[in-house]
């Protein structure tokens, strides 16, 4: 027996406008989808491409070299962005983990409202206004006090109100997902709450945590701007914290505009280090944050 | 023998004073440092603003719309530099947002399996983890001589347009916007995506039920539900483009002048701030320090609209 339906009414004729509209606005996405893509590869293509045919084992152990000379490398530089980051790192994860666990922990709902708000506010501040705030606070006063101006230091300090707020959110999240019932437990057996947030919640939280500062880091050690003129730069080896020291950005910034090939090659090998750095430590942290998901 | 248990009262494990003080002094240093965070943020305009005070009291509100920039008689403007903030951000988000919002309602929606799905979002992500400097290198070495070629066939054949009634130069506002859009469009990608996401799945399957097509449905019901989700992200994206700093130094040309044209250099006030602010002294620095308080000022109003954005629509 035939159906007393008919059989086309259920399909489109694909030569409606309607479909005919479907089906060009779906190429539509596609092409949006590849025109994203094609940046990504054409940076990374090049900058693999440029970066190792200037790479060598010299560019970790050596010094730059002078502007016509050949050979050479930016060890300093490696050495003075892990410094700084160092420093950045020492700063800001203690208060954006102690400042998370106020917002999880113990603090009423204003309060927590009111900070968040300044963390999201903070985490969009452009990075050469903390490099503006770290050279009055830090590079002012040290000239004043006649210890020195440019430095190391104040450049950690510009990194740490970058890492700061990533640390904060990330650790707050981290926080409000250990479950209920540990907290529960833990004050159940009579622990206190310090002993409860440092043996119990922040344990179970440590993982997401990690990863949190590791992006945070990851993040840092390719900010440039608040180090021109916090850390300056530097042809030498880091000597102390209160010295103009370089860093990996900021000589790919000053070897990439510079007119001499040579530097400019470095300027191409740095650049690959740093893009491997932080994709490296990106792709670690996601990763590893998915699999515990 | 046996111990009796019922006898150990609980008083016997009363806390000790030590352990009460160091409770205590634990949720007051968590809170002294959660409050820091809030500090951090008015001392940073405190701090900036203070600095530039001299230069305030030198020049008051005519800094904001001077375009001279003065060094050997002190006398400074920042109107190019608020100009080519404002254009080149427009610029990128121009080419951005629809790329960005494309992008995100591929990735939304059932268009790809899901694993290839996440793996493109991943790759998107890993443009913003591409540091500023190398976007900027990047745009010396290979953006700017393709559009500078592009810009001679615009001037050529469309000089007669403002836009393009200067020979390109190399560097200018049109790199500058190109690495901008490139640089936001992650931002504007991810959040959108979450907006779209985040939508109960019943609008969907209303939309398709009641006959419409799939772009019917995106267009007419899933952008409208999602639309301030997606307003939040291209103003945070604003946000972005307005501070950032490297890339755009090294592509826009620094040049302080306001000029209609997209193939001439401009500057930036963040450029100005990287260019200028180690070899500054005296009143520079102040005037430095009073464009740096425009510029923070200008990235706060924008972000604080977008956390509200934000707020509302997740209240809702």
């Amino acid at each position: 027996m035939t159906s007393l339906f008919p059989q086309n009414s259920l399909t489109r004729s694909p030569t409606s406008p309607r479909t005919l509209f479907n089906t060009v606005m779906t190429v539509l996405a596609f092409i949006c989808g590849a025109l994203a893509l094609v940046p990504l590869l054409a940076v990374l293509s090049y900058v693999l491409f440029k970066g190792f045919s200037s790479l060598s084992l010299n560019v970790f152990t050596q010094l730059p070299p002078a502007p016509f000379s050949q050979g050479g490398g930016f060890g300093n530089a490696i050495l003075g962005t892990l410094l700084m980051v160092g420093i950045g790192a020492v700063f800001s994860i203690p208060t954006g983990v102690l400042a998370a666990i106020y917002l999880t922990e113990f603090s009423d709902g204003r309060i927590a409202r009111g900070v968040r708000f300044a963390t999201n506010v903070l985490s969009g501040v452009p990075s050469i206004i903390a490099g503006v705030f770290a050279y009055g606070i830090v590079v002012l006063t040290l000239t004043k006090l006649n210890l020195g101006s440019y430095s190391a230091l104040g450049g950690g300090f510009a990194l740490a109100i970058l890492m700061l707020p990533i640390i904060v959110r990330t650790t707050d999240e981290a926080l409000q997902l250990v479950s209920q019932d540990l907290r529960q437990a833990a004050l159940g057996l009579g622990a206190t709450n310090f002993q409860t947030v440092i043996q119990v919640v922040l344990p179970a939280a440590l993982p997401a945590i990690v990863t949190g500062s590791t992006l945070a880091i990851a993040r840092a050690s390719g900010e440039t701007a608040p180090l021109i003129f916090t850390a300056l730069f530097s042809s030498f080896w880091p000597n102390g914290l209160l010295k103009p020291t370089a860093s990996l950005a900021v000589l790919v910034y000053n070897f990439a505009i510079s007119p001499f090939p040579s530097w400019q090659s470095l300027a191409w090998a740095a650049s690959l280090i740093l893009v491997l750095m932080v994709l490296i430590t990106s792709i670690i942290a996601r990763w590893a944050t998915r699999q515990k998901a | 023998m046996t111990t009796n248990y019922y006898n150990l009262s609980p008083e016997t494990k009363k806390r000790s004073d030590l352990d009460k003080s160091l409770d205590r002094g634990f949720i007051w240093l968590t809170k002294i440092f959660a409050l820091a965070i809030a500090a951090i943020l008015l001392w940073i305009a405190f701090q900036v603003g203070t600095s530039a005070l001299p230069a305030i009291q030198q020049f008051g509100l005519d800094f904001l719309i001077k375009s001279d920039w003065n060094p050997v008689n002190d006398n400074y403007g920042v109107l190019p530099a608020i100009y080519g903030t404002i254009v080149s951000s427009l610029i990128g988000l121009l080419i951005a947002v629809p790329i960005g919002v494309g992008t995100a309602i591929l990735l939304s929606e059932n268009f790809l399996p899901s694993q290839v799905r996440l793996v493109l979002v991943f790759l998107v992500e890993l443009l913003a983890a591409i540091p500023s400097v190398v976007y900027g290198v990047w745009g010396i070495f290979v953006l700017i001589p393709i559009l500078t070629d592009l810009g001679k066939w615009l001037h050529n054949s469309l000089g007669w347009i403002p836009l393009f009634n200067s020979p390109p130069t190399g560097p200018g506002m049109l790199p500058a916007g190109v690495i901008l859009a490139i640089m936001t469009l992650p931002i504007i990608t991810a959040i959108s995506r979450d907006a779209l996401i985040s939508l109960p799945p019943s609008l969907r399957q209303a939309a398709l039920g009641l006959g419409a097509t799939r772009w019917e449905t995106i267009f007419k019901v899933l952008i409208p539900a999602a639309f301030s989700g997606i307003v939040s992200a291209v103003m945070l994206a604003l946000g972005r483009a307005m501070g950032e700093t490297m890339a755009v130094t090294m592509l826009i040309g620094n040049s302080n002048n306001i000029k209609i044209s997209l193939l001439a250099p401009s500057n930036t006030i963040s450029s100005l701030l990287a260019n200028q602010f180690s070899e500054a002294s005296g009143l520079q620095v102040s005037a430095l320090m009073y464009a740096a308080l425009v510029l923070f000022l200008l990235t706060l109003l924008v972000n604080i609209l977008a956390e509200f954005i934000v707020m509302r629509v997740q209240r809702l």
